[in-house]
């Protein structure tokens, strides 16, 4: 009865999401509100119905009905509660599920949250909007059903794939689709100014908060992904270049473009047609990152060509809506207005070479994990595009990227003084010298990479605060003026100086991790050790134990620094009897920022273990980073500018004025 | 300066930094990619050492020997031509005989691949085939359902 109810409820949500697509647009054409305003209450409806949907798939889960397909082919009965909830999208069917969850959560928060934009916008937008809504409805009904009914229903399902058994898989993919459906926003907006023929600088203001609160969930979520993927996959990896990855990373990039360019639109009122064809590329991207993972292009060949429906359905949408979306900015962009000057050496122009760099960047990534599928479908030849191919495109586009990086901010709007910024950068730059220079003696003639990075990224950090200390006339001015133009900036100028300096901290991570890291690959029996980094990790025995569905080999190592004790490290094996598989976990020892990292291998028949032990110096900075990143992009979404509706000063009352969600 | 001249500043920089990235693109992709060869591949193409690949293929059923230090040794099949591999290190969890594995590494001067990297599937439902084909006549075998999630495949090892 449950999965009939939550399939029912998607079909209602289908036949909502119809309405929803023509109706406001009548409604706009005619000036007719009544019609308009139809849109915001079947987008909340159709919010509803697919909330609904995906509860009744998660009751499925939870109560193991392994009369419904997918629950038998990903769930075990024996499961912990978490990952029973988890393994709702844990799977095909169930993520695209999720998908769509949140694709109707923007839409009814446009609806709900838009109340001023105006009439006509906010029906094309929700029009828009439910197009998207309606095709990914289409495709999970004919192609991927979660609900499908087994004849007969087996006792005990086939668990879920073990290496998903994590709370990374509670964390990951619901940042990561919050990000990549977030960008869905972008583009009904840009879709629907284009079919209004009309755009202004109020455009960007209202698109501005939704990019940003989807840049700063794609941020973590792909962080988190970056973290899961080193702490489960026992490689000490924190990125591998792979094409999934690379999926997410495309969005990244156009978005973060994208929250560039929207501000010299807000502000100056220029670059609008880019920012219109950003916004319409930031979600092509991120629907071809769907269409990379869920089709099953990138796993496995052969699962497209077994199952083609579904891959060419996601291909079908994946060209209605980058082509549709380019055609129409093609033929209505040219009707849109130009907007204000300024000079190469300014704000803008700053904002115009952030682009320039981010989309380069977006597009060596773009062939780097296209190529090899278009030389495969083309000559049949098989190749793989990894580390080496991104080190040498992408990284020196992002050098000049970051070292430009601190100077944007203190650019004047219009026409700037690189020279009087170049000045006041003076601190940055010695810092950033010094740290080269540091790191150059300490290593020795090694790389000159390591010592480059480290550089980069300390002379970001402070440029970065060099807009704050400017700003706040800190060092120049008394305390107290100081203390006052602390708490009287903008958010979102902390917001900038936060998201850049948590950038050179992901900088840091990397360079010292990459650099640093120290690795060793040795078999152990009990009571010997291994030395590393000034660690020492002696074997002490293994045990076996049962776990709710799973049987674990777990050993024990006893780490000692300079002799004395610190601690123990217990990695593990875990062997899943529902798959014949095993995955191994690996220990992780946290020294401040660093860790120490330990993966077991495979055991030999004289009693010894294969072990892989890493030291990552700084290893944690990378994901931190991230956060700062987000955390800077939340604190720009408070900024009071961005608070939509808020057109003069806040009540003393303290009533808040409507907000975008975030 | 005039609208003209600006735009004109703007398009030759965007132009300049395209050329740079694709200048970049196109070296990268002369030096740093790796071609994919089933054994059959390397037998028939007679690939000759040094150049950096990957082979694929089943790991043979009773080739694996393990010894000192970490050293295995295995035969990768694909049923007509089978390649000997060497590697030193610590092979992945779903690497086992019988199973699809992934190497990547140089063909030596006496025709063994010496592997640096060896990646196992990453999805691993493995099923016998006939367990397959009675699913499918059963209706029971739903084609991708054993797609990982995206999270699953992030950092994935899966060729």
């Amino acid at each position: 009865m449950i999965p009939e109810l939550g399939h029912y409820a998607l079909v209602l949500a289908l036949a909502l999401g119809l309405v929803q697509s023509i109706a406001p647009l009548i409604g706009s054409l005619r000036r007719d509100a009544a019609l308009m305003r139809l849109g915001t209450s079947t987008a909340l409806m159709q919010f509803a119905f697919v909330a609904l949907s995906f509860a009744a798939l998660t009751e499925c889960y939870v109560t193991s009905d392994f009369s419904v397909a997918t629950v038998y082919e990903n769930s075990h009965s024996m499961m912990p509660l978490i990952y029973k909830f988890t393994s709702v999208w844990g799977n095909h069917e169930g993520s695209m599920l999720l998908w769509v969850l949140i694709l109707s959560l923007f839409g009814a928060s446009v609806a709900a949250f838009g109340g001023n934009l105006p009439a006509t916008l906010k029906a094309n937008v929700l029009a828009v909007q439910s197009w998207i809504a309606v095709s990914f409805y289409l495709f999970i009904l004919l192609t991927s059903n979660p609900f499908l009914r087994l004849a007969q229903p087996p006792l005990e399902g086939r668990d879920l794939n073990p290496i998903l058994q994590d709370i990374g898989l509670a964390v990951h993919p619901p940042l990561l689709y919050l990000g990549y459906v977030g960008f869905s926003i972008a583009f009904s907006f840009a879709v629907a100014a284009l079919i209004e023929g009309r755009i202004d600088a109020a455009w960007a203001r209202w698109v501005r908060p939704w990019t940003l609160a989807a840049w700063m969930f794609l941020t973590v979520g792909i962080a988190m992904g970056s973290y899961w993927a080193y702490y489960e996959l026992g490689w000490g990896g924190f990125w591998f270049w792979d094409p999934v990855e690379n999926a997410s990373l495309m969005p990244w990039l156009a978005g973060t473009a994208l929250l560039h360019s929207a501000v010299v639109m807000e502000k100056r009122n220029a670059l609008k047609i880019w920012t219109i064809l950003l916004a319409i590329l930031a979600f092509s991207l991120s629907l071809i990152g769907t269409f990379l993972v869920r089709s099953g292009v990138l796993t496995s060949v052969h699962t497209f060509a077994s199952d083609p429906r579904r891959g060419v359905f996601i291909l079908g949408i994946l060209v209605l809506f980058i082509g549709g979306g380019l055609t129409l900015f093609a033929w209505r962009a040219p009707m849109l207005k130009q907007g204000g000057l300024f000079a190469p050496v300014s704000r803008e122009g700053a904002l115009v070479f952030n682009n320039l760099f981010l989309t380069t960047a977006c597009l060596t990534v773009f062939v780097g994990t296209l190529y090899p599928l278009a030389l495969e479908a083309m000559t049949g030849e098989k190749i793989s595009v990894g580390a080496p191919f991104f080190n040498l495109t992408f990284a020196p586009l992002f050098i000049p990227l970051l070292f430009a990086m601190p100077f944007g901010p203190l650019l004047a709007w219009k026409r700037g003084d690189i020279l009087g910024v170049a000045q006041r950068l003076m601190a940055a730059f010695a810092i950033g010298i010094i740290g080269v220079a540091v790191t150059f003696a300490a290593m020795g003639m090694g790389s000159v990479w390591a010592p480059f990075g480290i550089g980069l990224a300390l002379y970001v950090m402070l440029g970065s605060l060099t807009d704050l200390a400017e700003r706040t006339g800190l060092f120049r001015m008394p305390f107290a003026i100081v203390r006052a133009r602390t708490f009287g900036l903008p958010r979102s100028v902390w917001g900038t100086a936060m998201a850049h300096f948590g950038m050179a901290v992901t900088l840091l991570g990397i360079v010292s991790a990459s650099t640093w890291g120290e690795e060793r690959i040795v078999a152990l029996k009990p009571s010997q050790s291994v030395s590393l980094s000034g660690y020492d990790l002696t074997f002490d025995g293994m045990r076996q134990h049962a776990g709710p569905n799973f049987r674990e080999l777990a050993s024990k190592f006893t780490v000692r620094e300079g002799g004395s004790l610190i601690g123990t490290m217990e990695p593990s094996k875990r062997t899943f009897a529902s798959r014949s598989t095993s995955t191994t976990e690996a220990a992780l020892m946290t020294r401040g920022v660093s860790q120490l990292y330990l993966s077991l291998g495979d055991v030999n028949d004289d009693g010894s273990v294969a072990i892989r032990v890493y030291f990552k110096p700084l290893v944690l900075l990378i994901w931190l980073g991230a956060v700062v990143m987000a955390f800077g992009g939340a604190l720009s979404l408070t900024d009071r500018r961005l608070r939509i509706g808020a057109p003069k000063p806040a009540a003393k009352s303290g009533k808040p004025a409507l907000q975008p969600a975030g | 300066m005039t609208r003209k001249q600006r735009r004109l500043i703007l398009i030759g920089g965007s132009l300049g930094v395209l050329a740079i990235a694709v200048a970049l693109v196109l070296s990268a992709l002369k030096d740093s990619i790796v071609f994919f060869n089933s054994p059959s591949d390397i037998v028939e193409k007679h690939l000759g050492p040094g150049a950096r690949i990957r082979i694929g293929g089943l790991v043979k059923d009773g080739s694996l020997k393990r010894s000192e230090n970490l050293n295995v040794r295995f035969d990768v099949t694909d049923g007509s031509h089978d390649i000997a591999v060497k590697y030193q290190g610590i092979v992945p969890d779903l690497f086992r005989e019988g199973q699809g594995v992934v190497a990547e590494g140089k063909l030596g001067p006496d025709g063994t691949f010496l592997a640096d990297t060896v990646l196992a599937k990453h999805d691993e439902r493995y099923m016998p085939k006939e367990v397959v084909d009675a699913l499918k006549k059963s209706g029971r075998w739903q084609e991708g359902a054993n797609a990982a999630a995206p999270g699953a495949a992030s950092g994935g090892k899966t060729p």
